[in-house]
């Protein structure tokens, strides 16, 4: 623990707002913390899991366990996707691309990009979603399907990072530049979400906090 | 499927990464329940591209006004001292983020959450759940009523107690941007004491994570009123590139 602590300055009527700005004149950003054990409060929606709703035709699922360095599940972590969708377009509009239609097949589908799963006790989530469309990178390679994830639990001061790639998309996978940049190929092998073999469209995707297995987490 | 389309690299956002010291290092000891979740290897740099400088603008649907109003959603008022949390989300570069997702979440007065997993002997309060949500206006403001959260003791160490404290969750308009934090009250002489707030590295940045009372947010008679501003990684329009400012993860 530091020694160090913080007494804030008792505000008067001049006071305006809650941050100074720095020598660069940028505002300092506000810092990161835990979302703590009790998050299923507030954060947990009915329909977080579902990307489409169940049943959508060529819907997937993603699904598998989130585990911490002694092998046990991890309960209550949170766990959030964000992905293209099947044309590798965003309904965002810092999509370079001119993108204004927004959702995949006119928003007739209920495409998010966006999930958002609570794990069970058992460490469980799973996703239904669609396949990511492959996506443009500057020098004229090309990103695989992916979604990036999120992971928010308690332990976690701050959010970890990774990705889901996908086991039958080998060729994209390899041209895939983040991919690429892994040189080891069981760290790289942590990032990709194996089909389920009989179980047609059902993938599955461990996270692993720690450990010799340990999911390869990225700053963003 | 689509096959490298013209993407023109003038336009597409950055997202400079934040300054060491600012966001606490996941490997943080003193907050047990970091030793077997927080990742031991070094996170990859993960350049910027469309995935990450984009995400998910959501809200509309998910929020009514009375979602910021934690004391009137049942059928009684929460006991506990009344009050104002207010402020603005903008990003570092000092442009609001307006119509953001706001998610909160937070103890009763006593210190007790309203879940089931919280074994705290402390009284649930029937008429206060904890939950509130809203989107911040075109100025990036936002605002709730709630009832001040009571510190309560926790498991990590011997007589642990964490100070008086609010769950933030804000998305802002990138997967960059995302952000989940604590708001916690000034003054709190808890401080000292609490290693997730004392896992913010810097002490400015600690500071950051307090609200200040505001005689201009405190209404007369009725509650008292604390100002919290966020900000949130700021954008570049520049190059399409990795932009690597130091090593240390976000």
């Amino acid at each position: 623990m530091r020694p160090n602590p913080f007494h804030p300055p008792v505000s008067g009527p001049e006071y305006v707002g809650s941050n100074g700005e720095d020598e660069k004149g940028s505002l300092p950003l506000t810092p990161s913390q835990t979302v703590g054990p009790f998050l299923a409060i507030s954060l947990p929606w009915a329909d977080g899991p579902y990307v489409v709703p169940e049943g959508t035709p060529g819907a997937i699922t993603i699904g598998g366990k989130v585990l911490d360095g002694a092998g046990e599940p991890v309960a209550e972590a949170m766990l959030e996707t964000w992905q293209a969708d099947p044309d590798g377009r965003f309904a965002h509009p810092d999509d370079p691309r001119g993108n204004g239609a927004g959702t995949w097949g006119g928003g007739a589908v209920g495409f998010r990009g966006f999930g958002r799963c609570m794990t069970d006790a058992a460490g469980r989530y799973r996703f239904v979603t669609l396949r990511p469309g492959r996506l443009p990178w500057p020098g004229g390679a090309t990103e695989a399907p992916h979604l990036d994830v999120s992971v928010f639990a308690r332990g976690l001061l701050d959010r970890v990072v990774t990705r889901i790639y996908f086991s039958d998309e080998q060729a994209a996978n390899v041209a895939d530049p983040v991919l690429g940049g892994i040189a080891d190929p069981d760290r790289r092998a942590t990032l990709i979400a194996a089909a389920q073999p009989g179980l047609p469209g059902e993938f599955r995707f461990d996270i692993r906090l720690q450990g010799e297995r340990a999911t390869v987490f990225f700053v963003v | 499927m689509t096959t490298n389309p013209l993407l023109d690299p003038r336009v597409l956002p950055s997202y400079p990464r934040p300054v060491p010291g600012v966001h606490p290092p996941l490997d943080t000891p003193a907050y047990r329940s970091t030793l077997l979740r927080a990742p031991k290897q070094p996170a990859i740099v993960l350049p910027q591209g469309l995935t990450e400088v984009t995400g998910p603008l959501l809200g509309e649907d998910r929020v009514v006004v009375a979602d910021a109003d934690l004391t009137t959603r049942h059928a009684g008022e929460p006991l506990g001292e009344r009050i104002i949390v207010t402020g603005r989300v903008r990003d570092s570069d000092g442009r609001p983020v307006p119509g953001t997702l706001i998610e909160i979440w937070q103890a009763n007065a006593a210190g007790r959450y309203a879940h089931k997993i919280d074994d705290h002997l402390a009284p649930l309060d029937p008429n206060f759940d904890g939950a509130g949500r809203c989107l911040t206006d075109s100025e990036g403001r936002y605002r709730f009523v709630t009832i001040k959260p009571g510190a309560y003791p926790w498991a990590n160490h011997r007589n642990a107690w964490r100070p008086a404290h609010i769950h933030f969750s804000l998305f802002g308009r990138a997967f960059t941007q995302r952000l989940v934090t604590q708001m916690y009250f000034p003054g709190d002489p808890l401080f000292a004491l609490d290693p997730v707030f004392n896992s913010v590295p810097d002490p400015k940045a600690r500071e950051r994570l307090v609200c200040r009372l505001d005689m201009s947010v405190t209404e007369p008679d009725w509650a008292l009123g604390f100002r919290w501003d966020i900000v949130l990684r700021g954008r570049e329009a520049t190059v399409f590139e990795p932009r690597e400012r130091g090593r240390e993860r976000r």
